[in-house]
């Protein structure tokens, strides 16, 4: 009985993996064949791919400096504040903490249009790639916050840093050789979120571009609407063979390391005996 | 290694929290040059408070006053205080190797690599960690990782060193031993040393002096003997060892209990009832005894047999006989109280 349900299960889920990932694999060979309206017996073929790379390739590259730009402002600003979060509980914190989740929980088109009214008259912002990059940032920053902050209440940072301070170390020792290397991984998680986010937003960055700044999603959308089928298809595969190994990136480093797992269930030991 | 000593003020420290909880009553403190001082007290009784406040980790409410020697370090946080401290779960730094972790202070203060590296390697050895100098923490098991925080935190030389609670997360078998070292260790380095325990035989075995706390309040100091033997009030004599009630009323020979008369060392007060501890009561044939009672319960400690005798007081009163000695649940037993057993009686009436 047990195997049985057990051997459902798989089945169960076999079903369920093969139901999504099967349309995308067909999308994505559809992209390397020569006439989708005749199958594949027409032949395999790169220049739907080729194709799509001499029509977007502005759009690729543009949408890895935005999320380059993102990332890097995310990390000056969402570092500090995820740690100066993790120090303060106070009800100030916590009120931020709900604020800055806000633009995940709205719309991206309605942010897109807070944005849109607030600075849609500065034209040269408004039609630089900055603009979208401050959207995303909006966007990402409390993905960056809430893993820097849940990694520094973790690896219980206040009182790693009471005990360098007590060996002599200033508030600047601290940060570079405790504070840093303790919440890295969180940091790492955070950045590959950010950058994951940013590569695939769509809504917002519909929002907010111009033709001359097209990010990658944006232009798989045009390419969807307005070019062939095998176009489009190539688009997506391009697009999975960018954002397939950050999501395998992201899965590995998010995982807490062995060291810090042997410390997590050290302190819970402690806990009980205290 | 021998460091330098320095004797430590308090002067009207108290304590409040930001959430208005207080956690200490204004406290004076004077630690002896070289002393070590247990805090002892039930837990959230104010001891670790006590010496966050000594480390520089906390500041006390207006008024209080800290001396290191005649140095007023009131003011000073506690990466200027030279202070050498062990947390209670050790604080040991993850991302560095044992090595890393004992050099810390002394690469903060940019000490001569050569420096560093002989006063490590010394360090290794008195605390028998030279084989695992280049192990992560992870892989160190509770007594070593309360090694390393000892030795990180004497490598700078401090002027004090403040432990708190450094055996807790010890099994029983491993907390003997380490307290053992532990003794010889501090004597050996000389340095005036604050210990938080909320173990009374921890407190009793280290302590030049011991501070028994209790809601934010020192209610005793002492040498350990004194603490035990002549506790200020009867929250100290409950907290420190096994002690039971012995109800009575007053006569001219003494008081008379349920278990027969307990007679009383002439010009006693009138008392209402007798703390014994256990060790104080001498087990004899009931037909010799002043009291009188059966045993209710018996429980061999190997070096001792643990009695809990009924009828002798409302209450089951706690005896400790010799581990050879097997009585029997029923049996009837007597006993007599040594007569050092009085002394203390007579503090606990006045205190009340
Ligand atoms: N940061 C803090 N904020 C508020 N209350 C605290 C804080 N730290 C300790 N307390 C409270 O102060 C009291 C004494 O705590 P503590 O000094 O840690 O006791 P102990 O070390 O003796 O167990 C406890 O009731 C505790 O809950
Ligand atoms: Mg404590």
């Amino acid at each position: 009985m047990k195997k049985f349900l057990t051997a459902l299960q798989l089945v169960i889920t076999l079903l369920m993996v093969l139901f999504l990932v099967v349309p995308v694999l067909m999308s994505m060979l559809a992209g390397v064949t020569d006439n989708y309206a005749h199958g594949w017996r027409s032949g395999l073929t790169l220049r739907w791919v080729q194709q799509v790379w001499e029509l977007y390739h502005g759009a690729i590259g543009l949408s890895i400096l935005i999320a380059l730009a993102t990332l890097a402002i995310t990390l000056v600003v969402g570092v500090p504040a995820g740690y100066a979060l993790s120090r303060s509980r106070n009800r100030l914190a916590r009120w931020l903490e709900g604020l800055m989740v806000l633009p995940v929980a709205i719309p991206g088109l309605a942010s897109a249009l807070a944005l849109l009214v607030m600075y849609g008259s500065l034209t040269a912002f408004r039609t630089s790639a900055w603009f979208i990059v401050v959207g995303h940032v909006i966007f990402t920053l409390p993905f960056m916050v809430r893993s820097v902050t849940a990694i520094c209440l973790g690896c219980d940072l206040k009182t790693l840093e009471e005990g360098a301070a007590s060996l002599g170390a200033t508030f600047w020792q601290r940060f570079t050789t405790v504070v840093l290397p303790n919440i890295r991984p969180g940091i790492l998680a955070g950045a590959l979120t950010v950058v994951t986010l940013s590569i695939g937003e769509f809504n917002l960055t519909w929002m907010l571009h111009t033709p001359t700044t097209q990010t990658l999603p944006v232009g798989l959308a045009d390419a969807y609407a307005s070019m062939r089928l095998e176009i489009g298809s190539a688009y997506t595969l391009i697009f999975f063979v960018m954002i397939v190994p950050l999501l395998t990136v992201l899965q590995s480093v998010s995982k807490p390391t062995g060291q810090q797992r042997g410390q997590r269930t050290n302190r819970m030991k402690q806990d009980q005996t205290a | 290694m021998k460091l330098d000593a320095i004797d430590i003020t308090l002067q009207g420290c108290a304590k409040h929290y930001p959430n208005g909880h207080r956690a200490l009553q204004p406290t004076d403190l004077s630690i002896g040059a070289g002393e070590t001082l247990v805090l002892l007290g039930p837990s959230g009784c104010g001891k670790t408070t006590m010496l966050r406040l000594i480390a520089g980790l906390e500041s006390p409410d207006a008024g209080g006053r800290i001396l290191f020697g005649s140095d007023d370090v009131t003011r000073r946080s506690i990466e200027h205080r030279q202070v050498g401290m062990v947390f209670q779960n050790y604080a040991l730094f993850p991302n560095m190797s044992v090595r890393q972790n004992i050099a810390y202070g002394l690469r903060i203060r940019k000490a001569p690599a050569a420096e560093i590296k002989r006063s490590v390697d010394e360090l290794l050895a008195l605390t028998r960690l030279t084989d695992f100098a280049d192990r992560s923490i992870a892989q160190l098991s509770g007594g070593q990782r309360q090694r390393v925080a000892l030795a990180r935190a004497l490598a700078p030389q401090p002027r004090v060193l403040l432990l708190d609670e450094p055996l807790t997360a010890l099994d029983t078998q491993l907390r003997e031993h380490v307290r053992g070292e532990m003794d010889r260790l501090l004597r050996q380095l000389g340095v005036t040393t604050v210990y938080v325990t909320h173990d009374q035989a921890e407190a009793m075995a280290l302590g030049d002096r011991i501070v028994v706390m209790s809601a934010g309040r020192i209610e005793q100091i002492g040498a350990p003997r004194e603490i035990y033997h002549r506790p200020a009030n009867l929250a100290v004599a409950r907290f420190i060892g096994t002690i039971s009630q012995i109800d009575g009323d007053w006569t001219e020979q003494g008081l008379l209990c349920r278990g027969g008369l307990l007679p009383a060392p002439a010009g006693t007060p009138p008392l209402r009832q007798f703390w014994l501890r256990p060790e104080d009561a001498i087990v004899v044939p009931p037909e010799l005894a002043h009291l009188r009672g059966t045993v209710a319960q018996a429980v061999f400690l190997g070096e001792r047999t643990r009695l809990s005798i009924a009828g002798l007081s409302n209450e089951p009163v706690t005896v400790d006989i010799t581990g050879r000695f097997a009585p029997v649940v029923g049996d009837a037993i007597g006993i007599q109280i040594r007569p050092e057993a009085w002394q203390a009686n007579l503090t606990y009436a006045e205190a009340a």
